[in-house]
């Protein structure tokens, strides 16, 4: 989230779209009721089904499920041929004025530098036109065709309200309420934000479709205030957590990434990740990376890491691609893989394809599972009747089983989706045998360790040098995993304009990350935890709720990334001489007298920086402003463009109906292998989406009887209208099919989901639940993921659970 | 079970005079529909607090799981797909349970002294004990709430979390609901805020908002804001509920025809004491008893 729970009571308007907060997320949700208890804020839900969002929503407007862009790209039309945007928010803060190279364009669905055959772009006209300076070439009128301004308004013009209801199925006057609903918020005292979640990120454009979510609230200048933003609600306890610590493949802690594996030399790969201010006077924070990456060595290799060896780069694993989930599982069922160490994950339910899961998981020679409860996937191997029907016989993976902890179970540091990290103690002892994580792995490792130091090995020297100081080498403690993470200084550090003054003494905690050195001085696991345990303590445990300026922002409990800050860009929220757009609710605000920015919040923003330099409020970009225009960060275009899901009902792109290279995503990930797993409409007609149930916790809770009474069997959801054509009511049973497998569950017929009018014709949407699978006391079941193709977004790769295509056949009743 | 700390108002079968020196609140939960998400939080609460473990059952074509209120439910989620106007969809989920009426049809059903009690703060509770399981609060109820258990043929529903409130907390319901859909308190400030509500409802379209406290039965300490108070059917609650008349019957002839029977038992009894005497043990026969006594100790 750029804002944080609690801030959510501070919105004008709420869009939950690409979502469904009420049933995925019921306790956080307490503050969209506060918002319309005390601010009278209305709700709106965008949603292919009426939820349980939509049962207390103002307005609800039905939307095929992948089509958002469209309906976004048509709200930012909407926006700007009516002019309901924030001008001294566009104009100061974001990139309207840049000029855009002149050789970048965009033709029938696909932009410049397309390979067909690698499914990839070739970036180098995304960008800006520099000057000699090397700063950006601007046009302050907006006139300039090649403006970013005159380049959005081009490319959105197009999504006119018949083409967003043809494509989406949205009633026009649907659209158009949302639309005026959405556009009031462009007045400085009105302010929207939208909540958003797996919706939106498990498409193959799902990245796409949250910028679209982005874009739209920057024309409203609804960033960096609160009660605005772009809140991700994350999807488990501690998710925040594990993305912020790096452990996605490519990345390393506080969202530093891994070198590709041409990025030999050191000072290159510095260099191309601490990119100089494309405007005079800005921050561009990124440019301390050396400080982050050193100190991160240092706490990684301790002694071992220093400026001759390049702080041990040598030692870090260079990528040849991406070694996300979908790429892991092609491997290991392309037979390129022995073991598999599977931590807090159940991948044969949790991953697309579960028969091309489990058929990998059949070619390993071994699988470590490291899981408190009994998961599916620890069990692929057994035959389950219909729901698992493998022959043990044949599969000759050796599956260990290692019980870990719960979460009630150890002491800890927990990261919501408000970037809060909250310390929380062990309420119970484990059973039996059962381990935290960190000693399970510690004592992995130490084996590791044993081995190569016993018989050598192609590369001992990340294992051999990884420091280790922990009193119990074999049980880390949390608290010693928390002061690592957090940071320390190995020698005095001292205040840059003062070397005499020492900031830290050696062997102190940090206070923040303004303290990283990239002279080997101090060492910190994740620069953007430094501060979260100093030497005031552990600041993660506070318990402070006082929140003097009543809107929630209360700093004194647990502690928040990065810098205790709980609104991202709250510069924003400033007029550009530092007065609040809204001063009934300030985050913060310029102090003339004391020459500082100050408030509710601590300022996103270099502290003493006065508004009459100019510093603009998105620091994070060396340009100092938002993008419109992603430049080259994006993998699929620099402006979100609306394209079909991988499995659609519609035979073209109804965008780009003569070019079948623009019909889904050209630069989505597919492998060369799954193309013939995709069906086709014309046997798979209806568009299927899966969901979580509020009764359930993914696959976890089927092993709870009080869950399982609530909600105890799988089920689908058909609207009424299809249920009809193929006589199909409540209760009976019905078997769901994908051009990869099927499922058999009770229908619920309802009202909820409707059919809808796209392209001229009636298109029906099956809702799959997930939460079902083969172990646990609920009725046991299939797992949903035997429906899913496995195709992933061109920029995370995160599979496309949320559109693809089945169909449905009514069988005999069981029970 | 007595709880000290509440005062019985009122005691199925039983003519006992009720205690009167402590003044304590009316109480009322009020159920806000326009704020539930149906999370369901509630009901695992309950069946949490009061360690009920259900049945794991089966899907029968609805979100509504268990399918009805039981022995081991005493709150459910009840779901409802209706279109008050054409083309406006509405998903209403309303929690039911006990309603704990002022004029509770139950106990003035229930012929088990003691079985049904309300206390003087509003809640009417079942006390297991006294229960002959003879199912009549269940004809007694008009909101069709008490259900026998086949375990024990005794009959169950919402305590109102009586064991919490007599220690000043809040029914654990009240509690978990993450909403604030539910809230807890006098009867007098549950109305206030239900009137806050409906204002806001007012503004946002629902003309007829307003609150569920029905007075055929007294007036309720479960209340509801409805969206449609017009319209409770909508919600699956009665119009105008009443205790039935074959329970005013049972109090309006036959228990004065019992009673009158009672009284001319007692008079007959009397009457055969003045005419007769009382029975006498004779001398002999109490020393034999003693001597017998003496010798087995």
């Amino acid at each position: 989230m750029t804002n944080h729970w609690v801030d959510i009571k501070n919105a004008d308007l709420i869009l939950i779209m690409g979502g469904n907060a009420a049933e995925a997320h019921p306790c956080g949700f307490k503050w969209v009721t506060e918002a319309k208890a005390h601010r009278k804020a209305r709700l709106i839900v965008v949603d292919p089904r009426f939820t349980r969002s939509a049962a207390v929503a103002d307005y609800y407007a039905p939307i095929r499920a992948g089509s958002d862009i469209a309906f976004l790209g048509g709200l930012i039309n909407y926006l700007l041929s009516n002019d309901k945007i924030h001008h001294e928010y566009v104009r100061n803060y974001t990139d309207f004025s840049f000029l855009v190279k002149a050789d970048f364009g965009f033709e029938d669905g696909i932009f410049t530098g397309y390979d067909a055959e690698t499914r990839k772009y070739d970036k180098a006209s995304w960008g800006y036109q520099l000057g000699e300076d090397g700063f950006v070439l601007t046009d302050p009128t907006l006139r300039d065709p090649l403006c970013v301004y005159q380049m959005l308004k081009a490319h959105y013009a197009r999504y006119t309200p018949e083409m967003v209801s043809s494509i989406c199925g949205t009633p026009q006057d649907a659209f158009l309420k949302v639309c005026e609903m959405i556009a009031e918020t462009a007045a400085s005292d009105r302010v929207m934000t939208i909540m958003y979640a797996l919706g939106w990120t498990q498409h193959s454009q799902g990245s796409q479709m949250i910028r679209t979510g982005a874009m739209v609230q920057l024309l409203l200048g609804n960033i960096g205030k609160p009660g605005g933003g772009m809140n991700a609600l994350r999807g488990h306890s501690n998710i925040q957590g594990l993305t912020d610590l790096g452990l996605l493949s490519n990345l390393l802690p506080g969202y530093m990434t891994l070198p590709g594996e041409k990025e030999q030399d050191f000072a290159a790969y510095l260099d191309k990740r601490s990119p100089k201010p494309l405007r005079q006077g800005q921050l561009s924070y990124w440019q301390n990376y050396p400080k982050f990456f050193v100190s991160t060595m240092k706490a990684w290799y301790g002694d071992g890491a220093t400026a001759e060896n390049n702080w041990a780069y040598d030692w870090l694993p260079k990528l040849d691609k991406t070694h996300d989930i979908l790429q892991v599982f092609d491997d290991m069922h392309a037979g390129k893989m022995t073991g598999y160490i599977c931590q807090g994950f159940n991948p044969l339910a949790s991953a697309p394809c579960k028969v091309k899961v489990a058929g990998a998981l059949s070619k390993l020679k071994f699988m470590v599972v490291i899981d408190p409860l009994a998961t599916d996937t620890s069990e692929f191997w057994q035959d389950h009747g219909e729901y698992n029907d493998v022959d043990p016989t044949q599969i000759a993976t050796e599956v260990f089983r290692l019980p870990s902890t719960c979460f009630a179970e150890e002491d800890g540091s927990l990261v919501s989706s408000s970037r809060v990290l909250q310390w929380h103690w062990k309420a119970a002892s484990p059973p039996a045998e059962a381990r935290a994580d960190q000693e399970i792995i510690a004592g992995i490792f130490l084996k590791l360790r044993e081995l190569y130091a016993k018989d050598g090995g192609t590369f001992p020297d990340p294992i051999l040098n990884l420091t280790w100081r922990y009193k119990q080498p074999h049980s880390p403690s949390p608290d010693e995993l928390a002061r690592e993470f957090s940071g320390r200084a190995l020698a005095d550090v001292t205040d840059p304009k003062d070397a005499t003054k020492v900031l830290v003494k050696k062997g102190e905690q940090l206070n923040g990350f303004a303290e990283l050195r990239a002279d080997g001085s101090t060492a910190c696991g994740c620069w953007i935890f430094a501060g979260a345990w100093s030497e005031k303590g552990n600041l993660m445990a506070r318990r402070d709720n006082a929140d003097p300026y009543g809107i929630g922002q209360t700093l004194d409990w647990a502690w928040a990334w990065p810098a205790n800050r709980r609104v991202l860009y709250n510069r924003a929220s400033c007029d550009p001489a530092g007065k609040p757009f809204d001063p009934d609710r300030m985050l913060v605000a310029w102090d003339g007298a004391n020459g500082r920015w100050s408030g509710s919040d601590i300022p996103d923003f270099k502290a003493d920086s006065p508004p009459a330099d100019g510093m603009g409020p998105f620091i994070m970009n060396p340009e100092g402003v938002a993008r419109f225009f992603a430049v080259d960060k994006m993998a699929d275009g620099p402006f979100p463009e609306h394209y079909e899901p991988m499995e659609s009902p519609l035979a073209n792109n109804p965008m780009h109906p003569d070019n079948p290279l623009a019909r889904a995503n050209p630069a989505a990930r597919v492998f060369k292998g799954d193309w013939d797993s995709f069906g086709k409409p014309d046997q798979f007609p209806y568009v299927a989406t899966t969901y979580r149930l509020t009764e359930h916790f993914h696959y976890w809770t089927k092993h709870c009887r009080s869950n399982a009474v609530v909600q105890p069997e799988q089920f689908v959801e058909i609207g009424e209208a299809l249920a009809a054509e193929q006589g199909i009511r409540s209760g009976d049973h019905v078997r769901v099919r994908s051009n990869r497998g099927h499922i058999v569950a009770v229908a619920v017929v309802t009202k909820r989901l409707m059919s809808l009018d796209v392209e001229g014709r009636k298109v029906h949407t099956v809702g799959i639940p997930i939460h079902w699978g083969f172990t646990g006391v609920a009725r046991n079941g299939y797992l949903t993921n035997t429906l899913t193709p496995f195709v992933g977004d061109a920029n995370t790769q995160t599979p496309e659970f949320k559109a693809f295509l089945v169909n449905v056949e009514k069988i005999q009743t069981r029970v | 079970m007595a709880l000290q700390s509440l005062d019985i108002q009122a005691r199925s079968a039983t003519t006992t005079p009720v205690p009167g020196v402590r003044e304590t609140p009316d109480l009322a939960k009020l159920i806000d529909i326009s704020k539930c998400i149906g999370c369901k939080a509630c009901q695992v609460a309950c069946m949490q607090w009061n360690d009920l473990q259900g049945e794991i059952g089966h899907n029968i074509g609805s979100y509504q799981n268990p399918h009805d209120l039981n022995d081991t439910t005493w709150t459910l989620m009840r779901f409802y797909e209706v279109e008050p106007e054409a083309n406006r969809l509405e998903w209403l989920i309303r929690k039911d349970g006990c309603m704990h009426c002022a004029d509770p049809g139950c106990l003035a059903a229930c012929p088990s002294p003691g079985a049904i009690v309300q206390f003087s703060n509003g809640i009417v509770d079942f006390h297991q004990e006294n229960c002959i399981g003879c199912g009549y609060c269940i004809t007694g109820c008009p909101f069709d709430i008490p259900r026998l258990s086949k375990k024990d043929e005794k009959a169950y529903k919402c305590t109102l979390c009586s064991d919490r409130v007599s220690v000043g907390l809040e029914p654990a319901c009240v509690k978990t609901c993450p909403t604030g859909a539910i809230t807890f308190g006098s009867k007098r400030d549950m109305i206030e805020h239900a009137e806050a509500r409906i204002v806001d409802l007012n503004e946002r379209g629902f003309a007829q908002a307003g609150l569920y406290d029905p007075q055929g039965v007294g007036g309720t300490h479960v209340m509801y804001v409805l969206q449609h108070a017009d319209r409770p059917e909508l919600y699956g609650l009665p119009k105008d509920p009443t205790v039935s008349p074959l329970v005013e019957l049972w109090k309006g002839i036959a228990k004065p025809l019992a009673i009158a029977t009672m009284a001319f038992v007692g008079f007959a009894s009397l009457f055969h004491y003045v005419t007769k005497g009382p029975n006498a043990v004779s001398k002999e026969i109490e020393k034999e008893v003693e001597k017998e006594e003496e010798e087995q100790a």
